[in-house]
């Protein structure tokens, strides 16, 4: 049998790939959280809760109404960034002006107002999210059996992460928003609708957290505490990432994902703080994260 | 000046950064196709006066208007679209993006604006730099971008804050020409400007301000017999 470091090899890729998996909601989380912390400087709690909703939307769609899963993975994303949209006109729109603290505070509240009403309704244990047909069943690739579902997931949020990057570094509406991240009041001032382009990032942003939802729905169960047990994770992923550096959180996700994965082969004990220990060492080194500019 | 209304106009104009009192009635007008400088020290509120007329600060009173539209009525995001460009204080260029990007970045606001080709032979230095982020860009560079940008907009008045602040001495002399050109186009400049000298090259009147109030207002002519005047405010 072949091994590497006395790892069997199937053990070794096995987990590998499960920290793929988790480096794929890693980096579609963080990448969401980034881009909202970059333009309104508000840290979105509710992200965690987002994600949960898209679940549940895909959820509810497919029980209810006997929608599947492709349009769902459509449609989720849109209702949370809706969901989204609403939340910033009528509640943090109007936290600007004060201390950020209010922003956190208030994003936190929603978080376990989202999570005490789906806990209400469906219980704390998760409701399995059956896999799409079409990506059913695994692939033997010779050296390990890959599931083909989950193999969709890290091709999938690949395919979104760099779309999103793209969409920010290269087109106008990118550069409004990367501009904007610098100096707020200044692109307002040009005749930019600032406002409106704040209120479609945390859409966007929230879209983001809805479809990583959605997307994580048949790998783990839909469970109205799956983003929770998340999203503490993905804030050390954008801390060590460089808070509001987008390509960071990208890459700072898959990296840190990869790492907690292969812990788990090398030394299972340590699986669960391995995060929080890289955390403390780049906070250590280079307190800005990996990809953040020196303050 | 011509009897005709003032393009710009503000009537005792009071603003405020949180509670501190920085402009205390602070009453001026600009005709269309005039250059008119903002003369005064550090602190005596120039750049407050163009910050209120953008509408970036907005605790203020009084009255601002601009073709007898009242400014002050205006969201932020409304006031570039009278047809103002604002080239604020330190370029406010952004570093992350590039000069093409910094150029299209202002939304066109009225149409005759230059095109990006025509902008470029006129800054021919900024065309090799196209692709270069905003941040690489020398100081002087920097200048010359945050004012070619307003001139894709369409935008027939512009405010500029201390554009020769901090440079060298060749580099202010390209762009005391390069505002004389934009004035021989008919463009209305309202110029803030410690040093009064260059200023004198293409500005048509001065208002010299001390504590938030306008204390004179007088034309380029004036300038020399002014001098001991200017000396005593300016400190120079």
């Amino acid at each position: 049998m072949i091994t590497i470091l006395g790892i069997p090899i199937q053990a070794f890729l096995g987990q590998l790939l499960v920290g793929l998996i988790n480096g794929s909601f890693y980096a579609m989380l963080s990448l969401g959280l980034a881009v909202i912390f970059g333009l309104l400087r508000v840290i979105n709690f509710a992200h965690g809760a987002q994600y949960m909703l898209g679940a549940f939307v895909g959820y509810l769609l497919l029980v209810q109404l006997g929608v599947g899963y492709w349009p769902a993975l459509l449609l989720a994303p849109i209702i949370v960034g809706i969901s989204g949209i609403v939340v910033e006109r009528l509640a943090l729109a109007r936290l600007y002006d004060v201390d950020p603290l209010y922003g956190l505070l208030f994003t936190f509240g929603l978080a376990l107002v989202l999570e005490g009403i789906f806990r209400y309704y469906f219980g704390v244990s998760g409701n399995p999210y059956p896999v799409p047909p079409l990506l059913a069943g695994g692939t033997n690739l010779g050296f390990m059996f890959l599931p083909n579902y989950r193999g969709w997931v890290v091709i999938a949020s690949l395919i979104f992460c760099l779309g999103t990057w793209l969409v920010i570094e290269k087109t106008k509406l990118g550069s409004y928003l990367r501009a904007a991240t610098e100096n707020r009041s200044l692109v307002q001032a040009f005749g930019v609708n600032v406002p409106l382009l704040l209120t479609l990032t945390y859409g966007l942003g929230s879209a983001l957290a809805g479809l990583a939802g959605i997307l994580a729905a048949p790998v783990y169960q839909v469970s109205p505490l799956m983003g929770s047990n998340l999203i503490i994770v993905v804030f050390a992923v954008v801390v060590v990432g460089g808070m509001g550096s987008i390509l960071g959180a990208i890459v700072t996700g898959y990296l840190l994902g990869v790492a907690e994965g292969l812990t788990k082969v090398f030394y299972p004990e340590a699986s669960n703080i391995v995060v929080f220990v890289i955390m403390a060492i780049v906070l250590l080194i280079r307190p800005a994260g990996l990809f953040g500019k020196e303050a | 000046m011509s009897d005709a209304a003032p393009l710009l106009e503000l009537r005792d104009v009071h603003a405020w950064y949180g509670e501190s009192h920085a402009l205390h009635g602070v009453t001026l007008e600009v005709h269309a196709g005039e250059t008119v400088t903002l003369l005064g020290r550090n602190g005596v509120g120039k750049t407050t006066t163009l910050r209120a007329i953008m509408g970036l600060i907005r605790k203020r009173t009084g009255r601002i208007a601009f073709e007898g539209k009242d400014l002050m009525r205006l969201p932020l995001h409304r006031t570039a679209h009278a047809g103002i460009g604002f080239v604020p204080e330190e370029r406010g260029i952004f570093a992350s993006l590039t000069v093409d990007e910094n150029l299209a970045l202002p939304p066109v606001v009225a149409s005759g604006g230059m095109s990006v080709e025509e902008i470029f032979g006129l800054f021919p230095n900024l065309k090799e730099r196209r692709k270069s982020p905003g941040g690489k860009l020398s100081g002087g560079e920097q200048q010359m971008l945050a004012i070619a940008r307003m001139l894709r907009t369409g935008a027939r008045t512009l405010l500029l804050d201390e554009p020769t602040e901090g440079l060298a001495p060749v580099i202010v002399q390209r762009i005391g020409e390069l505002l004389g050109t934009l004035k021989s186009r008919g463009m209305t400049i309202l110029l803030v400007e410690q040093n009064f000298r260059f200023a004198s090259r293409i500005a048509d009147r001065f208002y010299l301000m001390e504590h938030g109030r306008v204390i004179a207002d007088f034309p380029v002519g004036e300038l020399e017999s002014r001098m001991a005047q200017l000396h005593d405010v300016l400190g120079v």
